[in-house]
Order: structure tokens, then C-alpha cells, then sequence
């Protein structure tokens, strides 16, 4: 699992929308190999915390991205040392086919990404029977299908997961959650997956933050996490 | 009826120059929600380009070339420099921006070139006219051109990946720098394109109306019309408005409101679109972006 250094480490990370302060000095680190979670109620500050990974946001602070400091690079130098980004929203070229917006995800790539493709429709069958069809046309299930397979056609090093289950139904979640268990234990990648339904979260993740208002007030493995008393009664609910 | 033919085949013709500018104006509109109003302008300054190349006796189509180059590279400086700053004002800030480019590159082409009148020569030559007299070598030449440099646009977006990420820069930006797309760099690639699209269609009609600062007035109004009868959120819709353009207004200016008021179809039609179908015959409502 977890190596010894960690592929992406955030030290005294502050981010702002202009004047709007949203990010009060967070630590965490996702280790390389590994599935870190950030949790945490709507408007906490974890799509703002992807933002500033991506420079799509202004931070300060240290972002250290394998031993590099990245903050406010460009985004497309970002996704250029393969940090592939599942937006907030999904991200879909609307008006581009299924296999355009899969191309478009390999789009920094050198090397052929003919094999990629089928590897996705491993992954998601459901893309496959809708190669040649505007992603416009999808589901919001398939759409988010299609925004984990775009993202891992740059080859991750590092994934980023902006709440993949947000507005679908309960089964759709549980067969992402369940391909995203089979794209974890078969790619070589660390994940940094942000989600309000933690205890979704939980079952996939071996380390866990919890963010309130732009700060991390708890964190630790996911097991210490989900055993805890005061983040069952708030966000697990039992 | 035979005239009636006449009027359609030669209206496919100057529409075919239309459709190039109609589908420049698209370009353009798709990448930054703004029309380019100093489209036309660009195209005739690049056929005085040409015209001072084989004025100074460079061979047509070696000015032809060049004059590509020349305005692809105008198109890129242009956006980047004097456009980018424009990206995220207000409409109307941009419209007067765009207006005031049309009027400067006027002034610029009057004072350098004067307003007279000028011929520029076809390369399709001027034997007797083919068809049975209804289309002169150059319409027929001319309609080849543009059909060609079209076929290669559109191939370009579909099966390049530089067209793709063309494409995917203007229709979703910021997705496009997740994936890593450089979206600046798209955006002005595009501007480059469109000007050197439209120097084309400038140099294609310059011999048919004579080479004049004013000269590409007319031919913008019918290639906007023509861009928003197609849809000015759909590339194949321009072209096919722009070819339309050709035959309405030759068959209005032959049979319905004679040639002195034929300008007044192209601001029907864009009045009766906007009115009665915004999004054109092939475009579609823009789809929001989150
Ligand atoms: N573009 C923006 N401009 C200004 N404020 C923003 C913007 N996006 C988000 N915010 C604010 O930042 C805070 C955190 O938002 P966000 O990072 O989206 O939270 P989360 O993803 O945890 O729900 C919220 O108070 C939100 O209103
Ligand atoms: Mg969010």
C-alpha cells in the first residue's frame, strides 16, 4: 500500500476566491499508492482544496506534489505531471462524443492510448455501447463513469475525486464505488477522493481528514476514523 | 426557368464565399460567445496583402500562400495581444471593441491604399463561361477553392487531435486545462485560422466585386445572416447558411425586391431568425456551463 513518501503533502494551505478566504492553513498528505479521503459538510472548503491542487485557485501555503512545490502553476502544467481532476460537476464536454471526451483525457499523452480505451470499457461497459454517442445524451450515472475514465486516460500519478456519488441514486453509487474498489486495486495510482457521504468514503479510503469551514479539525487511518464517536453522529448518522 | 437555374447555380457560387466567412464567424463565436465583426475587414487587409505580393511579381498562387501565412499569423498575434484582455468583458464592451477594429482596419487599408477601386486577377482565367454560359470560370473555380479549403477544416476538427482540442477548448475550457489543454494557446491557434478562412474567401471574391476598402461590407452582412439562419453554434450550419445566403439573395435580387434592395433580404433574414428561431436551422440552445 502506502510507501514511505508521500506523492502529494499540503502544509499551512490557504486559498481565496479574491477576498473570500476559504482555506484557513490545512495539512494532509496522501501517500503514494494510497487512498486518501477528505471529508466533510457542503461548503467546507474540499472542492476549493482540489481547485488549489489544479491552480485553479490562488494559495498560499506549501503544495508539494512529488517533492515539488506547485502552487498556482498553470492547471494545464498540472495535469501535464498526470494529475488527472473528476471535477465537481463532472466536467463533460457535453457537445463531444463518449470516445472524444475519452481522447481528450489522453490528451498529454506521447505514447498510444488505443489500449487505454479498451482498458476503460473494462472498467465501464456502459461507455463502450456508447462510444459514438454526445455525452450530452448520458446519464448522470454514465457521465460520471465517463469522468473517471477520462481522468485516467492522462495515467495518474496522482487522482483527484471531486464526490463522485453527488446527485445519483444509491445503486448507480454502489456500482461506482464497487468499479472504483477494482480501478484501485488494479491501477498504479494514489487518490485523494473528496466526499460529503463519509462513510461511503470510509470504505475505500486508508486515511481520512475531516474539513469544517476551511479547517481540518480531525484526522487519521480511516478505521480511527470511522470509529470515532462525535464523526459517527455527525457524518456517518448511527 | 432556365433563368431561374441561373440565378441559383451562380447564387451557390458567391454563396460558397459567404459560407467561408460564415463559418470564421462561427469559429470565433463558439471559442468566445463574441461575434467578430471586424471578420470581413481582415479579410479584405489580407487581399491587399496579396494584391501588393503580385503587384511586386510574386506568382499567384505563391501570393496566395503567403498570404495565408501572413494572416493565420495576424489572426494569432491579434488575439493575443488585443483580444485576450477582451475575453472576459461585457457583451457590449466587446461589441464596440469588434466594431472599432472594423473601423480601424478600414482607415488603415484607405490610407495605405486608397480608396479607389482596384482589379485583382482570378487564376481561373477568362475564357467563355462553362455551363452553358451560366457559371464564369471564375465562380466555378472559386466554389472549387472554397469547397476544398472547407472539406480540409472540417477534416482537421474531426480527425486531428489538434482539432479536437480545438474543439474541446471552446466548448468546455475549463475542462480542457484538466486534461491539459493549453485553452490560450487553442484560442488563438482558432483566431489565426479563422483569419486565414477568411483571406481565402477575401482573394475568391475580391475579382468578382473589385478590390476597395469597403469591399467585404456586403459579404459580412450576408455571411452573418447566413451564419445565424444555419446556427451560429454549428460549423456545418454556417456553410450551409452561407450557400442559402447566395441563392436568396440573387433570386430576391432577380425576381423579388430587385438588386438596389437586395441587402435589405440579408437583414430580414437575420431579423426573422432571431425572432422566429434563434438557434438557426442546424445550432443548438448553448448548453450552460457549471
Ligand atoms: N467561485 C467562488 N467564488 C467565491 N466563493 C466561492 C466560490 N466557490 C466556492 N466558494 C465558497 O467557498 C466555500 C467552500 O466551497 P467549496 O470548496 O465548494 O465547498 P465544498 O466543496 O466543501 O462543498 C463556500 O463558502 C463557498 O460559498
Ligand atoms: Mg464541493
Amino acid at each position: 500500500m502506502a510507501d514511505a513518501a508521500p506523492i502529494l503533502e499540503a502544509k499551512g494551505l490557504h486559498a481565496a476566491y479574491g477576498p473570500v478566504r476559504v482555506l484557513h492553513g490545512i495539512d494532509f498528505v496522501v501517500n503514494t499508492g494510497g487512498v486518501t479521503a477528505l471529508l466533510g459538510a457542503n461548503g467546507a472548503g474540499k472542492t476549493t482544496t482540489l481547485r488549489a491542487i489544479c491552480g485553479m485557485v490562488r494559495s498560499t501555503g506549501d503544495l508539494m506534489f512529488d517533492g515539488r512545490r506547485i502552487n498556482n502553476l498553470p492547471t494545464e502544467a498540472i495535469a501535464a505531471m498526470r494529475v488527472g481532476h473528476v471535477p465537481d460537476g463532472r466536467g463533460t464536454f457535453m457537445e463531444l462524443t463518449v470516445e472524444e471526451n475519452l481522447r481528450l483525457g489522453g490528451y498529454t499523452r506521447r505514447d498510444s492510448i488505443e489500449p487505454d480505451l479498451e482498458r476503460m470499457f473494462g472498467y465501464f461497459p456502459k461507455l463502450k455501447d456508447r462510444f459514438r454517442q454526445q455525452a450530452g445524451t448520458l446519464s448522470g450515472g454514465e457521465q460520471q463513469m465517463l469522468a473517471i475514465a477520462r481522468a485516467l486516460m492522462i495515467k495518474p500519478r496522482l487522482l483527484l475525486l471531486d464526490e463522485p456519488s453527488f446527485g445519483l441514486a444509491p445503486l448507480i453509487v454502489r456500482e461506482i464505488f464497487g468499479i472504483m474498489k477494482q480501478i484501485i486495486a488494479t491501477e498504479r495510482t494514489s487518490i485523494l477522493l473528496v466526499e460529503q457521504n463519509a462513510s461511503l468514503a470510509l470504505t475505500v479510503a486508508d486515511m481520512a481528514y475531516l474539513l469544517e469551514t476551511g479547517k481540518i479539525v480531525m484526522s487519521g487511518s480511516a478505521e480511527e476514523i470511522r470509529r470515532d464517536e462525535s464523526v459517527r453522529r455527525s457524518y456517518l448518522g448511527y | 426557368m432556365e433563368g431561374v437555374l441561373h440565378q441559383i447555380i451562380s447564387g451557390i457560387a458567391t454563396g460558397s464565399i459567404y459560407a467561408s466567412i460564415s463559418l470564421a464567424l462561427v469559429m470565433i463565436f463558439l471559442a468566445t460567445h463574441h461575434i467578430n465583426f471586424a471578420q470581413g475587414e481582415m479579410a479584405m487587409f489580407s487581399t491587399y496583402i496579396a494584391l501588393t505580393l503580385i503587384q511586386a511579381g510574386v506568382p499567384y498562387w505563391g501570393a496566395f500562400v503567403l498570404t495565408l501565412v501572413f494572416s493565420f499569423v495576424g489572426g494569432l498575434v491579434m488575439q493575443r495581444t488585443l483580444l485576450e484582455p477582451l475575453a472576459r468583458a461585457p457583451v457590449l464592451a466587446s461589441v464596440g471593441a469588434f466594431l472599432g477594429l472594423l473601423l480601424i482596419f478600414n482607415n488603415i487599408a484607405g490610407w495605405l491604399f486608397t480608396y479607389t477601386l482596384q482589379p485583382f486577377p482570378t487564376p481561373f482565367g477568362t475564357g467563355a463561361p462553362i455551363l452553358g454560359g451560366m457559371l464564369s470560370r471564375h465562380e466555378l473555380g472559386s466554389t472549387a477553392v472554397t469547397l476544398v479549403v472547407l472539406t480540409a477544416v472540417w477534416a482537421f476538427f474531426r480527425y486531428t487531435k489538434l482539432g479536437l482540442a480545438l474543439r474541446g477548448a471552446a466548448y468546455n475550457p475549463v475542462s480542457s486545462r484538466l486534461v491539459g489543454v493549453p485553452v490560450a494557446r487553442m484560442l488563438a491557434l482558432g483566431w489565426g485560422l479563422a483569419a486565414a478562412i477568411g483571406a481565402i474567401a477575401g482573394m475568391m471574391v475580391a475579382p468578382i466585386v473589385f478590390l476597395d476598402p469597403n469591399m467585404m461590407g456586403g459579404v459580412l452582412l450576408y455571411a452573418f445572416a447566413g451564419a445565424l439562419l444555419g446556427g451560429i453554434t454549428s460549423p456545418l450550419g454556417a456553410v450551409v447558411g452561407g450557400v442559402l445566403m447566395g441563392v436568396i439573395e440573387n433570386i430576391a435580387g432577380a425576381y423579388v425586391v430587385g438588386t438596389e434592395l437586395k441587402l435589405t433580404t440579408a437583414l430580414v433574414i437575420i431579423v426573422v431568425v432571431l425572432v422566429v428561431k434563434p438557434t438557426g436551422l442546424f445550432g443548438k440552445a448553448l448548453a450552460s456551463r457549471v
